[in-house]
């Protein structure tokens, strides 16, 4: 039992990170109707940028703030420089311009930083959490972390005026307009918010998987699982998709004989595509009320 | 009176295809005027063009300013509301939430409760239901709804596309009547473009018709009503 335990409190920890990078994914999925594939990356690019700050002694929550608000920053470049003149292109423009962002973040982070595997620290230590085997001091931080930033992201959208306005362009931009919303901005905020979601769980799996420039290629992976199972249309779906996904992935490891580390990734896949074929709405993408 | 919109040799276009060939005409302030014209006659178009959704050539002056080259959303902060066909409800959002993005460009906060308030007297219906996702609505409350939303800009000018579309006879009428009293107490002024002619040369003041994208025909509601080819066309009789 307390194996059990122990797992699905691990899967719960690793399942924030996806959950974040879920989220990151959906939010620009709503915006633009595209699925961000540089998503990773960019999240890799911001946690190389707070090694790269702690390298030269910015202690670990200022590096964490300052790598915040440049994730954020460079979000909006990139929608700005890249995606917004592709506004209109055709769904494979789109896709190639994704995939040459994932090429171009990968190889100069490698440029910048090399290939080799470094050590992250952790702000929480990794120490047993209140003195209970079963979960670390880290991993209930990154629980923490993230259930953190989800608040802060729901009174957001719920309560504040930008908040309505982004929902309101992502869900009819002609509307939206029509009330004054500057939905291309809406856009551009929309990119700088994912991107700083993305750095947070860059930077809160860094200590666990080591920082190197294909850090995050699993992890995304894992995240569009997440994305897939709760519904790209529903954010609240993509959080919950996620700590599904962790949880899952860690029983299957742990019970199903065979299936090690080695195949974990491909039970990712064979969960989107089940998902896919079974349910394609996801379990909270529900469909729209709509009466004529 | 001082004219408040002047519409002149209007062209838009769909790609290829001219919609609108040179079309002019004007809005006095605190007038309701109705444009008229039967399907394809270019008058969804003439006010897609107004809030600059369509690609169109021609000068068309807001109180004095030039509209051309302003992009939608800084049409509508100038105080142009446009209600569109089809109603443009979001949804998957509440009534109340609908109501919030109608002020969504407003800073003064206490004036948009205020308001949210008004449009609640004006239309009770939405009271009762403002918690519910506004998809939820008939087609008459998302029509009552997406008045009110316009509304809730506190706009100088309000052009609604077709707004008994779909509707009831009984609720078109108590939504013309809730028109005809927002342009007289409010002093909003009004372009209305319909189908049912009738119900709107009652309701206006001025009148436009429309053919293939030029205006064929300006006056007074009442002679426009009167006109023998107007009776013969859009009002059957």
């Amino acid at each position: 039992m307390e194996l059990f335990t122990n797992q699905v409190l691990a899967g719960i920890a690793t399942g924030a990170i996806y959950a974040c990078m879920a989220l990151a994914v959906v939010m620009i999925y709503q915006a633009i109707d595209h699925l961000n594939f540089a998503q990773g990356e960019m999240a890799m690019f911001s946690t190389f940028m707070s090694w790269q700050m702690m390298q030269w002694g910015v202690p670990y929550w200022g590096a964490f703030i300052l790598t915040l608000a440049l994730s954020f920053a460079g979000g909006i470049i990139i929608e700005r420089l890249l995606f917004k003149p592709l506004a209109k292109a055709p769904v494979l423009t789109n896709v190639a311009g994704f995939i040459a962002l994932y090429a171009i973040v990968n190889s100069v982070a490698g440029l910048i930083w090399d290939f080799t595997i470094k050590q992250y620290p952790t702000p929480f230590g990794s120490s047993p959490f209140l003195g209970s085997q079963l979960i670390s001091t880290h991993q209930a931080g990154m629980i923490g972390i993230t259930l953190l930033m989800l608040i802060l992201l729901f009174v957001f959208f719920r309560f504040t005026r930008v908040g309505l306005a982004m929902r309101a362009a992502a869900s009819l931009p002609e509307s939206a307009r029509l009330v004054g919303i500057n939905t291309s901005w809406m856009i551009a905020l929309g990119w700088g918010m994912a991107a700083a979601i993305g750095s947070v769980a860059g930077m809160m799996i860094a200590p666990v998987v080591f920082l190197e420039p294909n850090m995050m290629l699993g992890v995304l992976i894992y995240g569009f699982a997440a994305a897939v199972l709760g519904g790209l249309t529903s954010p609240f779906g993509a959080v919950m998709g996620g700590f599904l996904v962790g949880i899952f992935e860690n029983l299957v490891g742990t019970y199903i004989p065979g299936v090690g580390n080695e195949l974990k990734l491909p039970i990712a896949l064979a969960l989107i595509i089940t998902v896919l074929v079974v349910k394609p709405a996801g379990l909270f993408g529900r469909p729209i009320v709509k009466r004529v | 009176m001082t004219t408040m919109l002047n519409v002149k040799d209007l062209r838009a276009y769909y790609g290829q295809v001219q919609a609108l060939h040179g079309l002019s005409f004007a809005l006095n302030e605190g007038s309701l005027t109705t444009l008229l014209g039967a399907n394809g006659a270019g008058k969804t178009t003439t006010l897609r063009a107004i809030c600059n959704m369509v690609r169109s050539t021609g000068a068309i002056e807001f109180e004095g300013k030039p509209l051309s080259g302003k992009s939608t959303e800084n049409v509508v902060r100038l105080g142009i509301a446009h209600v569109p066909q089809g109603r443009g409800t979001f949804t998957t959002m509440t009534v109340e939430e609908n109501l919030q993005l109608g002020a969504i460009t407003r800073t003064d906060k206490k004036n948009i409760v205020a308001d949210i308030e008004r449009m609640y007297e004006h239309f009770p219906v939405l009271k009762e239901r403002h918690t519910q996702q506004a998809g939820t609505l008939s087609g008459g409350e998302q029509q009552m709804l997406a008045v009110a939303r316009a509304l809730m800009l506190r706009p100088r000018l309000m052009l609604l596309d077709e707004p008994s579309f779909g509707l009831a006879p009984l609720i078109v009428r108590e939504l013309f009547k809730i028109l005809g009293k927002i342009n007289r107490e409010d002093k909003v002024t009004i372009l209305v473009v319909e189908q049912n002619a009738q119900l709107a040369l009652e309701l206006a003041d001025q009148a436009y018709v429309i053919e293939t994208g030029r205006i064929v025909m300006s006056g007074s509601a009442k002679d426009i009503a009167n006109n023998e080819d107007v009776r013969k066309s859009y009002l059957g009789y």
